[in-house]
């Protein structure tokens, strides 16, 4: 074989692999929409779920409150700590309430918010759903009549898009409140600045655009994490690598979305 | 009352069912026994309409089981019940939950009814005053008999059971056969059992279908099976290494592999 056909095979051969990549990821995201709009239907259909959804809300959302106030509160801090130094040289502390609260409502909110609840609450989704395939409870659901779809999916998937707004306001709230704390009462900017710039420079735009995120991120990870466990390899290998995949298809999905929608919301 | 025709079943081109036909009779006890990966529980969860058959037919009476709306199918699915092989009990449930279950989900009966149907069941079984355990604290066999309580709260027409009897001790796999065999008799249960298990197959059975490769080899009464002159049958029942019915699933040979692998040191003669 000369070098030149050597180049061609293998280029041939990476081009394959990278196709049938391709066209794996293209049928996922196809089942995975069909799978995810299957279950959606069904919340107009009785049996309601609203038990479901409401124990789904308190584990998924009341049991992402701690991990949300920390990484809301540390978030805030930081930037007001970074934010400061960079506004000093300058001269425009003043404009440091802008700056955390502008960061935290527009971007960092929305985005480390969804990480932190792929990570805490879209993980034991995936790993969840995988189990009960594993132990056959989704097929002891379809034999006791009951749709796992709309017993198990969709309270998850409504959950977690309900529960990603209601945590990302939180620790909107929280990441602007410790800013304060570290801007006013540590580094000594004054309160009435900090305040007076965060509500004359923060518009009604920015609220709504950082809102619009968290529901469409809420709805992602519930689609993605609901779908990966859902068609897991019913094996306790094929569980560990669906709830890695749902980790990492959820993040890299998130800030591909927030790209997508920041151009949009600018 | 159920009827295959024709189902057959592949997976990545590796065929688990061959195209084949199955009348199961009303009101008696099937038992489909084979090896491992004869197709028995391929053939169990087509039945139950768990799967698409890959072709052919599942008959309910008049009613195409692969035709119908998934509506109809989880009607129909509440005069069914399954016992799994791994039990499948719900984890988030304690074991009065788990068999309350479908009578939560089907019916409108007052809770101390439920109560009373669940009490009547777990006592069925021997387990009444274990309502308030979770399925992590029970035993295998425990779990099973949990199990089939709950296979049979809606006193069901059809009952599947996979492997009901697989890791079991002798006590609580002759309780389970034992269970099978007094409800079905009662209530004129349709049963269909898969198992391995020859014994409690051939003695608990009204009719029995043997199959190997994913095709059936026998079926009849247990006393034709017993009698039957096939040697494939003879060697399953017997269980004997050393018959038509090959041990080994390896593809190539196993001199080859050992003299062939690259760094082995060949002997010349």
């Amino acid at each position: 074989m000369t070098d030149l056909s050597i180049k061609q095979s293998a280029l041939a051969v990476f081009f394959g692999q990278l196709g049938r990549h391709a066209m794996r990821g293209i049928e996922q995201l196809g089942d995975g929409t069909m799978l995810g709009l299957n279950a959606l239907t069904l919340i107009f259909r009785r049996p309601w779920q609203g038990k479901h959804f409401v124990l789904q809300m308190q584990a998924l959302g009341v049991g992402s409150l701690v991990i949300i106030v920390i990484t809301g509160a540390f978030t805030g801090m930081v930037l007001a700590l970074q934010g400061y130094y960079t506004l000093a040289k300058f001269g425009s502390e003043s404009l440091l309430g802008a700056g955390v609260g502008m960061s935290i409502i527009r971007e960092l909110g929305p985005v480390l918010g969804a990480f932190m609840i792929i990570g805490r609450a879209g993980s034991s989704i995936t790993a969840e759903i995988g189990i009960m395939r594993v132990t056959e409870q989704t097929d002891a659901l379809e034999m006791m009549a009951v749709n796992p779809k709309q017993r198990i999916l969709l309270p998850r998937i409504v959950a977690v898009t309900l529960a990603v707004p209601l945590l990302v306001s939180l620790f909107d709230v929280v990441g602007i409140g410790s800013g304060y704390i570290v801007g006013v009462e540590l580094l000594g900017v004054n309160p009435g600045a900090y305040m007076g710039e965060l509500i004359a420079k923060i518009t009604m735009h920015d609220i709504y655009g950082g809102w619009v995120k968290t529901v469409v991120f809420g709805f992602m990870i519930g689609m993605i994490c609901t779908y990966m466990g859902y068609r897991s390899e019913p094996t306790t290998e094929g569980v560990a690598r669906a709830t890695t995949q749902a980790v990492v298809v959820a993040s890299v999905g998130v800030l591909i979305v927030d790209y997508i929608l920041t151009s949009f919301f600018l | 009352m159920i009827r295959g025709e024709q189902l057959s079943k592949s997976y990545d081109n590796v065929t688990a069912l061959a195209p084949t036909d199955i009348h199961v009779r009303e009101g008696k006890i099937t038992a489909i026994m084979g090896g491992s990966g004869s197709g028995k529980t391929t053939l169990l969860r087509l039945l139950a309409g768990l799967d698409k058959p890959g072709s052919g037919h599942v008959w309910y009476g008049d009613e195409d089981l692969c035709a119908i709306t998934d509506r109809r199918l989880y009607e129909l699915r509440q005069s069914m019940g399954m016992l799994f092989q791994y039990s499948a009990l719900l984890n988030s449930l304690n074991v009065y939950d788990n068999v309350a279950f479908p009578l939560h989900e089907h019916t409108d009966l007052d809770e101390t009814v439920i109560h009373t149907m669940v009490s009547m069941k777990l006592e069925q079984v021997g387990l009444r005053g274990f309502e308030e355990m979770m399925p992590s604290e029970l035993s295998g066999g425990m779990a099973k008999r949990v199990a089939f309580a709950r296979a049979m709260s809606m006193d069901p027409k059809i009952v599947f059971f996979d492997e009901p009897t697989s890791g079991l001790d002798p006590i609580s796999s002759g309780v389970i056969s034992t269970l099978i065999q007094n409800t079905a008799q009662k209530n004129h249960m349709t049963s269909i059992v898969v198992t391995h298990d020859v014994q409690a197959g051939l003695a608990i059975a009204d009719h029995v279908i043997l199959l190997w490769q994913g095709r059936i080899i026998a079926k009849g009464p247990p006393d034709a099976i017993r009698e039957s002159d096939d040697a494939r049958v003879q060697q399953f029942l017997e269980g004997r290494p050393d018959g038509p019915i090959p041990f080994s699933r390896s593809t190539t040979s196993y001199i080859d592999d050992l003299t062939h692998r690259p760094g082995t040191v060949r002997l010349e003669s």
